[in-house]
């Protein structure tokens, strides 16, 4: 099985390569947007600029899966493709798996601009250790919302998807106090961040990189709507039927 | 031994009824053709039988289980709509990812020889005619040493000799002993590779029988005459429509019909005799077996 999920995880790769703009654009608005906002206003203060490229890469961690998932496992849904290969002898674990790897692969390459961008161009900075523990927590953040998007991709049709997708990620941005350093969001974001997926995975990160201390109750938060997150997109993956109308 | 059954089973979509109590069995080694226009039905019964989607009521069952259970599709090969292959990929990548699915897939050269692929293996899915992507997606119904496979309009499209080449393929398939159920919007198809031919209109099962008597029962011919008296009353009449002084009488015998109207001298003019289309002549099969039909 899980040489299956690798098979399931190269062919998406190779996918993707083939349309190089795809991975361009993934890569090209978190690297956009370090530069017209963080390496302006806060890229001389270190403090400053590493918790705002932890923000940053909240941020990209939740908007590429959600989109990559949301609106692609929605795409290849409609695709004649899709329903051949649920005639072959495997359930939904290697896809999943597979699509999983496949997408933390392209997300960290997505994520390389923003901290190059982070490092040459602002104060921020981190120690070698701090910089590894980023990068297991970002893996691990990535979960919750891979598996968002693959609630929204199993369970509505592209277009719908594409609308959800963007309603829901700029209200889980605002309020997961991703907009606003640590400690500086509006009293009510301030209280409710924590326990939204946003707010908790950003929490995370500003912990691995700076001494902003490890918060247990939004931890359970997080770990929550992981599981939770992940019981929708089995349940929705088991009741898709593909295409409605055929 | 039975490889594929359905017991009653209805399937609806909304308030779309497309199946409606079919009850359908194959035999181990059996070649079936499913026939019926588009829309009777035959596409619905297929994703049921292949795991794609689960009956609204009654029972599916393939190879011993249910096909929604990923080990009872281990012997099971699908032909992909052509359509629908991945375009950036190339024909071998798409032939290894098919084959990672299986234990004891057939080797890539074998079956892409077998299928007259070679040459394009390195070529992507997307660069190729309708007819080598056809050769594609039923090749990849056997990549997994199936032992029943169900092939979607395998040939329809394709020129003469792409079209024998495939057809000896799925007939060596079925001498070696393997299952096939075809399914077909073309009389012609099935007529070639099938004996035995399941006849599906309107979610229902109309015909399960020879090939030979569904031909009879399909093959219904459109016999237009100008005539401004009425018809006299003859044997063989399925129906008629009359369009001004134009009459159009469908019929199962248009040889016996003609000779009847001259016997009968029955003065017509500007005779015409066309064979229906399939979907002509199920709207009289039908009329026939399901009178109270909505």
């Amino acid at each position: 099985m899980t040489s299956l999920a690798m098979t399931h995880a190269r062919f998406q790769l190779i996918e993707t390569a083939r349309i190089p703009i795809a991975l361009f654009g993934s890569a090209f608005f978190p690297a956009a947007a370090m530069l017209a906002f963080v390496v302006p206003f806060v890229g001389s203060n270190a403090e400053y600029a590493t918790a705002a490229t932890a923000s940053m890469v909240t941020f990209s961690v939740m908007s590429t899966n959600l989109f990559q998932y949301g609106v692609g496992v929605s795409e290849d849904r409609a695709q004649p493709w899709d329903p051949y290969v649920r005639t072959l002898p495997a359930g939904a674990g290697p896809r999943f798996a597979g699509r999983v790897m496949a997408g933390l692969t392209l997300m960290l390459v997505s994520l390389l601009p923003v901290i190059l961008i982070a490092a040459f161009l602002t104060e921020a900075t981190v120690t070698m250790t701090a910089f590894l523990v980023a990068l297991a927590t970002t893996v691990v953040i990535a979960i919750p919302f891979i598996l968002m998007g693959l609630a929204i991709g199993y369970s509505m049709p592209q277009k719908a998807a594409v609308v959800v997708a963007q309603l829901l990620f700029f209200p889980l941005a605002f309020l997961g106090g991703l907009m606003t350093g640590p400690g500086m969001a509006p009293g009510f974001v301030e209280d409710l961040a924590p326990y939204l997926p946003t707010g908790g995975a950003a929490r995370l990160m500003w912990a691995a990189v700076s001494d902003f201390p490890y918060d247990f109750s939004s931890i359970a938060a997080l770990a929550g709507w992981t599981i939770t997150l992940g019981w929708v997109a089995v349940w929705a993956y088991r009741r898709d039927e593909g295409r409605r109308f055929s | 031994m039975i490889l594929a059954r359905t017991e009653d089973v209805t399937r609806r979509y909304g308030d779309k009824l497309a199946l409606d109590g079919v009850s359908f069995e194959v035999e181990a080694g059996e070649l079936v053709g499913l026939l019926g226009p588009n829309g009777a039905g035959k596409s619905t019964l297929v994703n049921l039988l292949t795991g794609i989607r689960r009956p609204t009521s009654g029972r599916v069952e393939l190879l011993g289980g249910d096909p929604r259970r990923p080990e009872n599709r281990r012997h099971l090969g699908v032909t992909p709509q052509e359509t629908g292959l991945p375009a950036s990929l190339r024909v071998g990548e798409v032939v290894d990812f098919v084959s990672a699915h299986y234990d004891d897939p057939l080797p890539k050269g074998e079956l892409l020889d077998r299928f007259g692929l070679t040459d394009l293996v390195r070529r992507q899915t997307g660069g190729l005619s309708g007819g080598e992507k056809r050769r594609v997606a039923v090749a990849l119904a056997f990549v997994g040493r199936p032992r029943i496979v169900f092939l979607d309009e395998p040939t329809t499209g394709l020129d003469v000799q792409a079209r024998r080449f495939l057809w000896d393929g799925i007939r060596s398939f079925s001498a070696e002993g393997g299952t096939v159920v075809l399914t077909s919007h073309y009389l012609e198809e099935i007529e070639a590779l099938a004996r035995r031919v399941v006849v599906i209109g309107g979610g229902r099962v109309l015909a399960d029988d020879t090939v030979d008597a569904v031909r009879g029962l399909v093959a219904v011919h459109r016999v237009s005459l100008t005539l401004s008296d009425a018809l006299p009353e003859l044997a063989g009449v399925a129906s008629v429509e009359r369009d001004g002084d134009r009459l159009h009488v469908l019929t199962p015998d248009a040889d016996r019909l003609v000779r009847d109207l001259v016997a009968h001298e029955v003065p017509f003019r500007g005779l015409e005799v066309r064979p229906t289309s399939l979907e002509e002549a199920f709207l009289t099969i039908t009329e026939d077996r399901t009178p109270a039909a909505a």
